[in-house]
């Protein structure tokens, strides 16, 4: 079982690839959207990219919820539990 | 008694492409004035530069004619042999008579079978692949085929996720015998439960009766049916699933990446392009088309028009491996790679 920093990490480095921010802004108090700078076609790509790395399944009505980094390490980490 | 068959012929190729561009040049400033945008907002979300709109003289029959001409004279044949005519395009505003018969009539392919086919974004790919058969079956011997649309016709000018992104064009491919295999095998299908996330917004009786109340109370100020989409989803089933079926079609002509020189997905947005690539991981050398950049969202002739360019501007070469693959409302898809004219 990954700790939420292991999730965190592995997420962050999927943000930068597909977002070009830079790893280590990717921090749970962070929003994707007003913090980080992240569009809504690179939020579904995120989310995709982050399924498959985690083996974990996101549903749109539920990808729409997770507003910050934390909210996405949360979410993942009961899916994969 | 059996019946004799026609004897066909073992390979097909496309002989030559062509491809009609409307005059007016729409930018992204222009856009803006119709909705509430920016050229910052539609580049990053689209790639999208400037369009092409049609003006009124530029109708479905004047562009498939131009762009056909232009591809016949590539494939150094007379309209006179082309003995099938295929188009592909969901604005063309007659029910019947299918507007193939007329262009076949215009062009000089007098008593070609003519018909057209409704399969959206995916419509080249969709008549590459019957060409090839009709071809190889012996049923035709030269087919031509156009893909084409005036999308601003049904356009909503004033839907944020659609208006900037649709436009105007024609694209044209002769295909004929060949002694090589120059279609690979065609990867394609549907998806009928996801037909919600692009469709027309009404069928058009209820246009026949808009100005009822009842329609303008659903449909605001549009008097007649327009094209809509989910924006979101149908970004992830082109990037992800479609990239799966492209893979499947390289697959099937036994083209690995690293033999594979060009790619040229329906030209939907430039995001689309961006993670189909980065999915497939297509090595850096193969050339992409981004023809989205300067023409927009043109359905079925957007993959022929992208391909014209590239062979024009000497990016792309005769006898190069082409993977192409249409996708769209339906939803339906269909993809093959292809040896370049």
């Amino acid at each position: 079982m990954p700790t939420t920093e292991e999730v965190r990490a592995d997420l962050a480095e999927i943000v930068n690839e597909v977002a070009g921010v830079p790893a280590d802004d990717v921090q749970l108090d962070k929003s994707f959207t007003d913090d980080l700078d992240v569009d809504s076609l690179s939020m579904v790509e995120i989310i995709y990219a982050a399924e498959e790395k985690f083996g974990v399944s996101i549903p749109d009505e539920e990808a729409k919820n997770l507003k910050t980094v934390g909210d996405a390490v949360a979410y993942i980490e009961r899916a994969a539990a | 008694m059996t019946l004799k068959l026609a004897p066909g012929t073992k390979y097909a190729a496309i002989l030559g492409f062509g491809g009609y561009r409307p005059r007016r040049v729409v930018d992204n400033a222009e856009i803006c004035t119709m909705i509430d945008s920016s050229d910052e907002w539609i580049r990053t979300r689209s790639g999208i530069i400037e369009r092409r709109w049609a003006s009124d003289d530029e109708t479905i029959q004047m562009m498939s004619v131009a762009a056909a001409r232009k591809a016949l004279d590539r494939a150094g044949l007379e309209p006179g042999q082309i003995d099938t005519v295929i188009v592909s395009t969901v604005t063309h505003l007659y029910q019947t008579p299918a507007v193939a018969t007329t262009i076949a009539s215009e062009l000089g392919a007098k008593s070609a079978a003519a018909f057209d086919i409704s399969a959206a974004c995916a419509g080249f790919c969709y008549a590459t692949a019957m060409a090839d058969s009709f071809i190889r079956s012996g049923a035709s011997k030269y087919v031509l085929i156009i893909g084409v649309e005036r999308l601003t016709d049904m356009t909503n000018r004033s839907d944020r996720s659609t208006a900037f992104l649709f436009a105007d064009g024609a694209g044209a491919a002769v295909i004929g015998p060949s002694d090589f295999p120059g279609i690979g095998p065609v990867v394609w299908g549907s998806d009928g439960d996801q037909a919600p996330l692009i469709q027309q917004t009404e069928p058009w009786d209820a246009a026949l009766a808009w100005d009822t109340e009842s329609y303008r109370s659903t449909e605001g100020d549009t008097s007649w049916p327009t094209l809509r989409m989910e924006g979101n989803p149908v970004f992830k089933w082109a990037s992800y699933t479609m990239a799966k079926t492209a893979a499947e079609a390289m697959d099937a002509a036994g083209v690995p990446s690293e033999d594979l020189d060009v790619f040229a997905p329906h030209q939907a947005n430039m995001r689309i392009t961006d993670a189909m690539f980065r999915a497939l991981k297509l090595p850096s050398r193969v050339v992409v088309a981004r023809d989205i950049a300067r023409q927009g969202n043109t359905s079925a002739a957007s993959i022929p028009l992208a391909i014209e360019a590239m062979l024009e501007s000497g990016e792309a070469h005769t006898g190069q491996t082409c993977l192409i693959i249409g996708f769209g409302a339906g939803l339906v898809y269909a993809g093959q790679v292809i040896i370049l004219p």
